[in-house]
């Protein structure tokens, strides 16, 4: 609840064309990417610099009012939906590219700059921010670092919190922090940079940002390998690693993917085989060739029925750009679609394939899967429909399944997508009880309050594991 | 403003009448956001991009929030470009979306007397009647010729009207004569051995303001080898009508354009009209509840090419010698060309094909111009910022000529022309006529 002295004292901070509590307004940030997820927030808040987010976030928790930051809602896990209400915070007005500093290759950027726009930019100077999400068209640096967004990229050049190496953070008392800097070390006590990566906006809000930047690659070479058998397909990836060899993307798709992502994208992907690869590797002209030729024939011994490398630049952009619209294709088979993105050590790969098929037909659901196949980072997707609550439940418990196989399997019940909403009440099987209690001390030291995105990370309650003994 | 009563009854319409599963298929990715006009413009306002609306038109259906003004806003903003459905990795069908529930808007308000009474001249009385449309183009004819023109430009009447009216004046073409209008042929032989045997669509705005437009595009198809026949009793598409909530209007057109184009043996139904093309396209879905219909509609659609299409297939560019002074040349495309019949190449294809002249892409050439149909009149100040994002594009090409495919785009294009002063460096063109300047026919 915003109340009229509450609003009054927010329309003194920004004025009336930077807040807005209409219906509708409302309505439009009551929903991120995630499905089954909408809660109406109580107003919209534009403020258009660092010491208006801090009077604003005074007085919220003067009022105890629920604070949302949310950069252009496009998160996988519930973490941008108002679950208790409150403000929204949008940064549409703080979306500056400050610096790109080619002495100390950095960048500096404010929290709503579009991340392909810092892409662009700094590529335009030679140099590469590696971290793109597929939803990096539209999605802002801000909440790429509030989720640690990870990408296609992450299997050789890690995600998004290994590029950002100072921020400014307003605090929920209202306190600004600058944290690292524009430094290749610094071990200055704790290191809150890394901290408030991932967090969530549950313990401050990101301001502005120091992001690590690397040269450009010199060359870029991208392949398709075919596989009639999802298990040869998984095994060739741990035989890549096992081989010393990191390549920048190591992608999988299953037939059902390949085929409603053929059907938007056009571009003659193979649509007859059970599974691809998309691997890419970059680097110097000679290293990239050697590491291809090499990759192919593992692949090859590894039962592909081929290898197929992309002749041109468009064509390997191409592979990638509809690789990104994976999810939303799939929406075309059903209405709904639910995707997970449980992870596994590289090693188990194959093993967690097989799980999620087994898992799928005992719960009698339809999974399509692809991913980070490369990360162990696999996105199982059901295909749904949210009519259906027989199947909805049915849905539930298979993923529950899945959480616990890859947990069972030394891995997490998350990759890339954040906790929020959607996987709180699974946190403790990942963590254990002590785990989440950790964490809990760290939430209530910064915000004794709990304003900040409440309803995110920790689960009121935390869902029992059924244990069946076999 | 919207009573109590016309609220409720809205929503009730919503929740019998919108396609539920098709608002289900957006699941929210936001991968539409960067390619909506309005949503950019508006400094990035999710109210005013696709997902928002989507989600609004949702929750009115599920009765989460009544249809009130800001609804009514938000969805009277868009467009209508579409160029949020090529890029929707979902293939949710958002046009069909929006024109279902502005209908139900339209058909569940009262308008004020005014607004109703010129609603009912413009879609009853006047397009649905091409010899009216005659009339009333011959009257913009006799307002060019007879020296009025000159007089209210002089006097400075004009400047009584909204600066981009008054723009937009300037930039009218100067229309054929009535008898000129009247005297349209049925039918036309190929030139050389007939190749395919096609009809063409006239379009009303098209056989009467762009006169010389549809003559040259008649041109081409007869040397590009097509037999030609133009059925009498078509009519205007309908789009117009389908645009602003007048459904059951749209309807009536599109089962006498069925009719008139089912004649046997014809290859191609030929339109040189984007906007036009995108609503006969549609024709299916439109009529959708008819079964009968709605089979002939699928036949139709099946036919229906643009002309850039067919020259392309017929290899009129490599058959042709085209050629002009030299001169840079850029392409606008016309949204519902691009994003509802999906055609974007053939243009470029023709284009590129003229010696002498130098192709330049525009930045976003593919983002609409602000016409949309009347948009640019009932929705000026989006409009004229839209035009001004495209006239920057447009000007860092350097271009003598732009290129357009459609009315609409034509006069905006000319108008933003007109509005940076540009017009002693650089016209608007129809692609059909530099093309039948560049082939000398």
């Amino acid at each position: 609840m915003i109340t009229k002295q509450v609003k009054q004292l927010l329309l003194s901070i920004v004025g009336s064309e930077n807040y807005e509590d209409s219906k509708v307004e409302c309505l439009v940030h009551s929903y991120d990417a995630t499905p089954g997820y909408q809660a109406m927030p109580d107003a919209v808040i534009k403020p258009g610099c660092t010491a208006e987010v801090s009077e604003i976030i005074k007085i919220c928790n003067e009022y105890k009012v629920p604070i949302v930051p949310r950069g252009s809602g496009t998160n996988l896990s519930g973490g941008t939906c108002p679950m208790e209400g409150g403000l929204v915070l949008l940064f549409n007005r703080m979306n500056a590219l400050l610096e790109v500093d080619e002495e100390n290759l950095t960048a500096t950027v404010q929290p709503g700059l579009i991340t392909l726009d810092l892409i662009t930019a700094v590529e335009a100077k030679g140099l590469f921010y590696p971290p793109d999400p597929s939803s990096m068209k539209i999605s802002t640096i801000g909440g790429n670092i509030n989720e640690n967004s990870g990408g296609l990229r992450g299997l050789k050049y890690g995600v998004t919190r290994d590029y950002v190496i100072g921020l400014e953070v307003v605090l929920p008392n209202g306190d600004i922090i600058q944290t690292g800097g524009k430094l290749a070390k610094d071990v200055a006590g704790y290191d809150l940079t890394k901290l408030m990566v991932g967090s969530e906006g549950t313990l401050g809000i990101v301001t502005q940002a120091i992001l690590k930047l690397i040269p450009m690659p010199e060359r870029t070479k991208t392949m398709l390998a075919l596989y009639q058998d999802l298990d040869a397909a998984a095994q060739s990836v741990a035989k890549i690693i096992a081989n010393k060899i990191i390549p920048v993307t190591l992608e999988f798709l299953d037939r059902p993917t390949l085929a409603v992502v053929e059907d938007f994208a056009k571009i003659g992907l193979p649509t007859d085989v059970e599974a691809v690869l998309l691997i890419e590797q970059d680097g110097p002209p000679e290293v990239v060739e050697r590491d291809m030729k090499r990759m192919a024939d593992i692949c090859l011994e590894e039962k592909a029925v081929s290898v197929e490398i992309a002749e041109t630049e468009a064509d390997a952009a191409a592979l990638k750009t509809a690789r990104r619209t994976a999810l939303s294709a799939l929406a075309r088979l059903k209405p709904t679609t639910i995707l997970e993105d449980a992870t596994v050590p590289r090693s188990e790969i194959a093993k967690m394939v097989r799980a999620i098929n087994e898992i799928a037909k005992e719960h009698d659901v339809n999974i399509c899967t692809f991913g980070h196949a490369g990360d162990g980072n696999l996105h199982p997707t059901c295909i749904t429909d949210a009519r259906d609550h027989d199947e909805m439940e049915r849905v539930e418990r298979a993923f529950a399944d899945i959480f616990a196989a890859a947990i069972d399997l030394g891995g997490t019940i998350t990759g890339e997508h954040g906790v929020g909403a959607m996987k709180a009440p699974y946190l403790e099987w990942k963590l254990k009880k002590e785990g989440v209690a950790a964490m809990r001390v760290i939430k209530q030291a910064f915000d004794p309050n709990n304003i900040m995105n409440p309803g995110k990370v920790f689960a009121k309650e935390s869902r029992k594991r059924v244990v069946v003994s076999s | 403003m919207t009573t109590v009563q016309e609220r409720e009854a809205i929503a009730n319409q919503f929740a019998q009448k919108m396609n539920e599963d098709e608002l289900l298929n957006c699941m929210r990715c936001g991968f539409c956001l960067p390619h909506c006009p309005t949503y950019i413009e508006s400094g990035m306002k999710e109210s005013y991009s696709p997902r928002g609306r989507i989600a609004l038109m949702k929750a009115v259906t599920d009765g989460a929030i009544e249809p009130d003004e800001d609804v009514e806003r938000s969805l009277s903003l868009c467009l209508g470009c579409r160029a949020c459905e090529p890029v929707c990795p979902s293939g949710v069908k958002y046009g069909h979306l929006l024109e279902e529930a502005r209908d139900i808007i339209h058909q569940n308000k009262e308008h004020s007397f005014p607004v109703k009474n010129i609603r009912k001249a413009v879609f009853s009385g006047l397009f649905p009647h091409q010899e009216r449309m005659q009339n009333m183009t011959s009257l913009l004819g006799f307002y060019q010729r007879s020296g009025l023109q000159y007089i209210a430009r002089k006097t400075g009447v004009l400047s009584m009207l909204p600066d981009h009216l008054a723009t937009m004046e300037r930039v009218l073409p100067r229309v054929p004569a009535k008898s000129e209008m009247k005297k349209r042929p049925d039918g036309l032989p190929a030139i050389g051995p007939a190749l395919k045997k096609v009809a063409f669509f006239s379009g009303c705005l098209m056989d009467t303001m762009f006169l010389e437009t549809n003559k040259a595009t008649l041109k081409l198809l007869q040397r590009a080898g097509c037999e030609i026949v133009i059925p009498k009793s078509q009519a205007c598409c309908g789009a117009l009508h389908g645009h602003s909530g007048e459904k059951e209007g749209a309807k009536q057109l599109a089962k006498r354009n069925i009719e008139a184009f089912e004649a046997e043996g014809i290859d191609y139904i030929i339109t040189n009209a984007g906007g036009c093309g995108a609503f006969l396209i549609d024709y299916d879905h439109l009529l959708q509840d008819e079964p009968t219909w709605h089979e002939r509609a699928i036949c139709f659609k099946s036919k229906l090419k643009d002309i850039s299409e067919i020259l392309v297939e017929l290899r009129f560019h490599e058959k042709t010698r085209l050629k002009l002074p030299a001169q840079t040349v850029t392409f606008q495309d016309s949204c519902h060309l691009r994003n509802v019949m999906n055609t974007a190449s053939a243009p470029r294809i023709l284009l590129q094909a003229i010696e002498g002249i130098d192709f330049r892409e525009m930045k976003d050439a593919d983002r609409c111009c602000g016409s949309a149909g009347i948009y640019n009149i009932v929705e000026s100040e989006m409009s004229m910022k839209i035009l001004d994002s495209k006239m920057k594009h447009t000007k860092s090409t350097q271009a003598n000529v732009v290129v357009t495919a459609n009315p609409g785009c034509l006069l905006q294009m000319q108008l933003g022309i007109e509005r940076e002063k540009m017009g002693n460096d650089t016209k608007a063109v129809h692609i059909v006529d530099l093309l039948v300047e560049a082939a000398a026919l």
